[in-house]
């Protein structure tokens, strides 16, 4: 009941931000046409590339784009930020776990970005290429798998906020995971693209279960068997990083240093 | 409420040693304290910036466990049965806050009634109580960040007391206050310690809150307790001189001072004396007055602020 209510907190606190949640959309939108065009002169010279044709890779950058709100993969967790000035003291001395309350939070902003910013590049590539809009089995299918990717994404972040207890700043770790963002899940070229061994292991990495594995659902790539394949990838990552996480938030507990007195 | 013994803290201070190389050395924030308060009593817990204050008060929350020695709060080991103490405990951090920054006041209300599982009908009685002592009722509706610093201190205050605990921490609530809403905090403070019985252990460097409220006073310096007694007796131990000034009529000058008394500063006719406490005020009013001719004379008492920046120093400051 109290997560709950985190979460819902949550989401009303990020609706109070109007003008960032549409000037983030605009810029979601526009990077997907510049992707698009993109794979799709990659694609007129490899006209199957990872088993996608043209409007495959077209809907995959708008899709993607969609993405990078509700999984937040270019961000952070506020929480690193109140390590960093001590204000996780408040946080510490609250009757509640810190991980569920941090991934409650996350969700509510999750679901916040995923209704603000997730419509309107997907409508931008309907009305201008035409892309693949999914059915209802599709698109319910997509939601789990897009759940799942939240919780990794949450699993990773919480992570980088609760190691700033350690190394007392998170930005260079930030950057750090922010480039392997960007090459890793799939957001600079799909990895469906990559080569040979490559491609096998950064698909089983866990920046994959963020961004190509939900995009492959929609797409409708992984069907029966595989799609709970895919699912499994996603929950198996999940998991391990939120339980890395509860021995982290634990060993924490032991070390803790507040900053700013 | 509240028992420590030969508590310490030590912290790992990573520095610099060599271009590349880097020392490890162990700060002792907290150096064996121990001291008990019983439910019901005001304390005041002064030290200057660093003293070990936070560290302390982050002990007594189970924030942090102290490296050594024993502490229980309502019969609690703090960082072993935080969550459980948590319900018993109320806690301000002046610089911090609990309320969410982007909603109404009311919102992160609601939620502290899930966290600290307040039934319905009780939180209402409460809150109501609450918004009228403290005034909260013009922004019970308004988003935390469009609050004053005073507002939100009550809105902070109003969180920290809704479920009712038996103990409030108080780390500087009174930090940036304006006079009227520092007034309005000490005068809701005094009343929840006397009329609700709360036990209230509070932090600040502002001697007002401490002259204004509390019955006894704990000094603490290089995480040490210099002092545990009540006001008047901080204001005994630590004897400051006072200050006797003495306006002199005409071009007459300054004679007759007793051994001990000091002149600190002189300005037209207007002359500033300092009076040591084994001197008796009344016989250098009567040796000036007999050598020269006086218009008018007043004596000053030391006010706790010198006699605890006295203390602080640990050696007699000068006048």
């Amino acid at each position: 009941m109290v997560y709950a209510l985190v979460g819902w907190l949550s989401f009303r606190r990020h609706s109070a931000y109007l003008a960032a949640s549409i000037g983030a959309t605009v810029s979601n939108t526009f990077f997907g046409f510049l992707r698009a065009y993109i794979l799709i002169a990659v694609w007129k010279y490899k006209p199957d590339l990872g088993g996608y044709d043209v409007l495959d890779a077209i809907t995959f950058s708008f899709l993607t784009q969609a993405l990078i709100g509700p999984v937040q993969i270019f961000g952070g967790l506020d929480l690193a930020q109140r390590v960093r000035t001590g204000d996780v003291a408040i946080d510490l001395h609250r009757p509640a776990d810190l991980q569920a309350w941090w991934l409650a939070d996350d969700l509510g902003r999750a679901a916040h970005a995923f209704l603000s910013r997730g419509f309107a590049p997907l409508a931008a590539g309907w009305l201008v290429f035409g892309i693949v809009l999914p059915g209802p089995a599709q698109g319910a299918a997509f939601l789990l798998s897009l759940l799942l990717a939240v919780l990794v994404g949450f699993g990773m972040r919480y992570l980088v906020a609760l190691a700033v207890f350690w190394i007392h700043d998170a930005r260079g770790v930030e950057a750090i995971i922010r480039s392997c963002a960007l090459f890793l899940s799939g957001m600079l070229m799909p990895l469906v693209a990559f080569p040979g061994a490559v491609g096998a292991v950064v698909q089983a990495l866990p920046w994959a279960a963020l961004i190509q594995v939900p995009a492959d659902v929609y797409l409708g790539k992984r069907q029966g068997w595989d799609l709970l394949a895919a699912y499994a990838f996603q929950a198996g990552w999940a998991l391990a990083l939120l339980l890395l996480g509860r021995a982290l938030t634990r060993a924490a507990h032991r070390r803790l240093v507040i900053q700013g007195g | 409420m509240i028992q420590l013994s030969e508590v310490s803290k030590t912290f790992p201070v990573r520095q610099k040693t060599g271009r590349l190389r880097r020392g490890r050395t162990l700060v002792t924030a907290v150096d064996k304290i121990g001291f008990e308060v019983s439910p019901g009593e005001f304390v005041g817990y002064l030290g200057p910036n660093g003293a070990g204050k936070s560290t302390t008060i982050k002990m007594l929350t189970g924030i942090l466990s102290p490296s050594s020695g024993r502490v229980r709060v309502a019969g609690l080991d703090p960082s072993r049965r935080r969550t459980e103490l948590a319900l018993r405990l109320g806690v301000v951090f002046g610089q911090r806050t609990t309320l969410w920054w982007d909603l109404p006041l009311r919102d992160s209300f609601a939620l502290i009634r899930h966290l600290y599982k307040v039934d319905q009908r009780r939180f209402a009685a409460r809150l109501a109580e609450l918004t009228e002592l403290l005034d909260l009722g013009p922004f019970l509706g308004t988003p935390v960040r469009q609050l004053s610093l005073g507002q939100r201190m009550r809105g902070d205050l109003t969180a920290a007391l809704l479920h009712s605990p038996a103990l409030l921490v108080l780390d500087e609530p009174t930090i940036g206050l304006d006079v009227v809403s520092k007034a309005t905090v000490r005068e809701f403070l005094a009343r929840i310690n006397a009329e609700e019985g709360t036990t209230v252990l509070l932090t600040t460097h502002d001697l007002g809150d401490i002259e204004r409220l509390c019955r006894r006073v704990m000094v603490i310096d290089h995480g040490r307790v210099a002092f545990d007694g009540t006001l008047d007796e901080l204001r005994a131990t630590a004897p400051a001189d006072r200050t006797l000034i003495v306006d002199l009529a005409g071009d007459g000058v300054l004679a007759g001072l007793p051994d001990g008394v000091r002149l600190v500063r002189r300005e037209g006719p207007r002359s500033w004396l300092a009076v040591p406490p084994d001197v008796s005020a009344a016989s250098v009013v009567a040796d000036v007055a007999r050598a020269c001719d006086v218009a008018d004379i007043a004596l000053r008492e030391p006010d706790i602020e010198d006699v605890v920046t006295r203390l602080y120093r640990g050696s007699p400051a000068p006048a």
